[in-house]
């Protein structure tokens, strides 16, 4: 499976991640690297085995459910680029 | 006493405890060592006025009980992975500039409630991804060793490049390392250090920069196998904050140091002898087995049959965890944002503000990771590799189960190479750093790099041992037998 360079596009612009046109073959063709890299696990029989989902069997702990923590609000905003009147603030996002 | 920053976190525990030496004393010997040691570029944040008030702390601790915990007045490096609080914490990236956690990690928080000293932050791979610390915001870390006769800067390895090349050069007694492919035991091997990276669940994650969940664990880079038993005691244990971290009492590997290793039984994993391995290196791993042997182990060859494909299933389950855990990164709520162009809106500021803040390694692994988890290929890749990495971890069940103890393994496929020489080959090459290494985070196991000598241009090389889950003790134990055997004493010579 080989990667060219508008789906190579597809993923920058999935992953949020700007590329500028012209680095777009140089891209595509290190994920085409990795990926024939990948390629290898097609020799593996998977048949009838789990994908694992935990290395170590373990039952997640539970809690109660109740509040713990809070009124943090300058915490949490203290690293904000941009803060304003207790929110983050971000570009306009709607028209 | 002299060259404080050369003592060992045992050694300078028992002459605290002696009164021959106190923790600001080590504390000042270390600051020295640091600020001469510019040209490693290890340190990337220091905090001398911090470290001098939590040693003067602990010398107060130390005279007023018998009782104060191993790590109380012991100097150490932290990985820039780890958030630690008002103090800057940006993973050796860009996108993190200026991020001053409101917050200390479980594994700091345990450290320093233990009494330990932060000198500082080390340099590392950006988000730990990377085999030589060459993909850091702050720039490479050059290792204090040199080939015998050679002015070339090498790598400390990675991603714990800062850390290993700060505990080599005694620019502390031990430092924090994370492991999520190799970055313990890597850059150790590289340095003639020790570098435990435990079982999977024995030390929270909690206020670590995560880069793959499913695989990162912390651990202690040493000068020695003991000091790695006992600062391991102080950094492991289970964490309400980390869901995956076990709930099982911590025993005190220390004290499981015996060194008798009789009737244990060692495996030689025959998957593990690679075409293209130098000569030394099949040396060492051969020599490492007779010592073992020689210390009344038994040594047996087995097989780990689908070692081969943990490279390949690494590279897509790792990347698939950091392109989701790395979406926090938005230029939103910390760290770096983009100044934006008239009319962008919220998509525009987030592109760029990741273009902007991600170094080339961290794209090209979030955008892997992306594709692998895009529609129509989630099944051939993502779900494939965790299929693969079931078998893998049933590799090493199914010998544990016949009766192996703990596997001895080469740490990496050669010595450390030179900054700037891997430049020009594809990213895969880089990633073949880890292929003796990564299979022990797919399975969720400890695993060990001990030095055990030199090769012929004069630099370090490691042996790894793996252990079974939760059995650090054990394999501390295993590790502590090689290492008395292989005596290993070399040290670099200061040039910096």
């Amino acid at each position: 499976m080989s990667i060219d360079e508008s789906t190579a596009a597809r993923v920058a612009k999935l992953a949020r991640i700007r590329v500028e046109e012209d680095a777009l073959p140089a891209l595509a063709a290190e994920f085409n690297t990795i990926l024939g890299f990948i390629e290898q696990l097609n020799e593996v029989d998977v048949e009838g085995v789990e994908p694992m989902t935990s290395v170590t069997p373990m039952r997640l702990k539970r809690r109660r459910d109740e509040v713990t923590d809070g009124n943090q609000q300058d915490k949490v905003l203290a690293n904000a680029p941009d803060a304003r009147e207790g929110f983050f603030a971000v570009p306009k996002v709607v028209e | 006493m002299s060259d404080l920053n050369k003592l060992g976190l045992a050694e300078a525990r028992d002459a605290l405890r002696k009164g021959d030496v106190t923790s600001v004393e080590l504390t000042e010997a270390c600051l020295g060592a640091i600020e001469g040691a510019g040209a490693l570029n290890a340190f990337v944040h220091k905090t001398p006025e911090l470290a001098l008030e939590q040693a003067k702390a602990a010398d107060a601790r130390l005279k007023g009980s018998e009782e104060a915990p191993a790590m109380c007045g012991l100097p150490l490096g932290i990985k820039d992975l780890f958030c630690t609080k008002g103090v800057p914490s940006q993973a050796a990236s860009r996108i993190l500039e200026g991020f001053l956690p409101q917050y200390e990690s479980t594994v700091t928080q345990k450290l320093f409630g233990a009494g330990a000293v932060m000198l500082g932050k080390l340099n590392m791979d950006e988000f730990a991804m990377g085999s030589s610390n060459e993909t850091s915001t702050y720039g490479d870390v050059t290792s204090p060793w040199r080939r015998a006769g050679d002015d070339a800067a090498l790598t400390p390895g990675g991603s714990s490049g800062g850390s290993a090349a700060a505990v080599a050069a005694d620019l502390c007694l031990a430092a924090t390392g994370t492991d999520t492919g190799g970055s313990i035991r890597q850059p150790a091997a590289f340095t003639g250090t020790v570098g435990i990276k435990p079982t999977y669940g024995r030390c929270s994650r909690w206020g670590i920069v995560a880069f793959a969940s499913s695989l990162d664990q912390a651990g202690p880079m040493t000068k020695s196998v003991r000091d790695a038993a006992i600062m391991l005691g102080t950094m492991a244990g289970h964490d309400p904050k980390d869901s995956t971290s076990a709930d099982l009492a911590v025993p005190d590997f220390e004290a499981m140091l015996t060194g008798d290793i009789k009737g244990k039984k060692i495996g030689i994993p025959r998957e593990y002898r690679m075409d293209g391995t130098p000569a030394e290196i099949e040396k060492l791993w051969s020599d490492g087995a007779a010592m073992l042997r020689d210390a009344g182990a038994e040594i047996v060859d087995i097989s780990l049959p689908h070692t081969k494909y943990a490279l390949p299933a690494y590279y897509v389950i790792a990347p698939a965890e950091a392109s989701s855990n790395l979406a926090r990164y938005d230029g939103v709520r910390y760290g770096h944002r983009a100044k934006l162009a008239v009319g962008d809106g919220i998509t525009e500021m987030y592109e760029k503000t990741r273009a902007e803040g991600f170094g080339a390694e961290v794209q090209r692994r979030v955008m892997v990771g992306t594709y692998v988890l895009s529609a129509g290929f989630y099944d051939a890749y993502y779900n494939r590799a965790r299929k693969v990495r079931t078998l893998i971890k049933k590799d090493f069940e199914d010998a544990f189960a016949a009766g192996v103890d703990a596997i001895l393994t080469p740490a990496t496929p050669s010595a450390a190479f030179g900054l700037g020489e891997m430049a020009d080959t594809d990213p895969v090459k880089m990633y073949l750093n880890d292929v003796f290494t990564v299979t022990v985070n797919l399975a969720g196991l400890p695993g060990i790099s001990v030095p055990t000598g030199l090769d012929a241009q004069g630099l370090p090389l490691g042996l790894q041992l793996i252990g079974r889950p939760w059995e650090e003790g054990d394999l501390l134990n295993t590790a502590y037998a090689l290492e008395q055997a292989a005596g290993f004493v070399a040290k670099p010579g200061k040039w910096w």
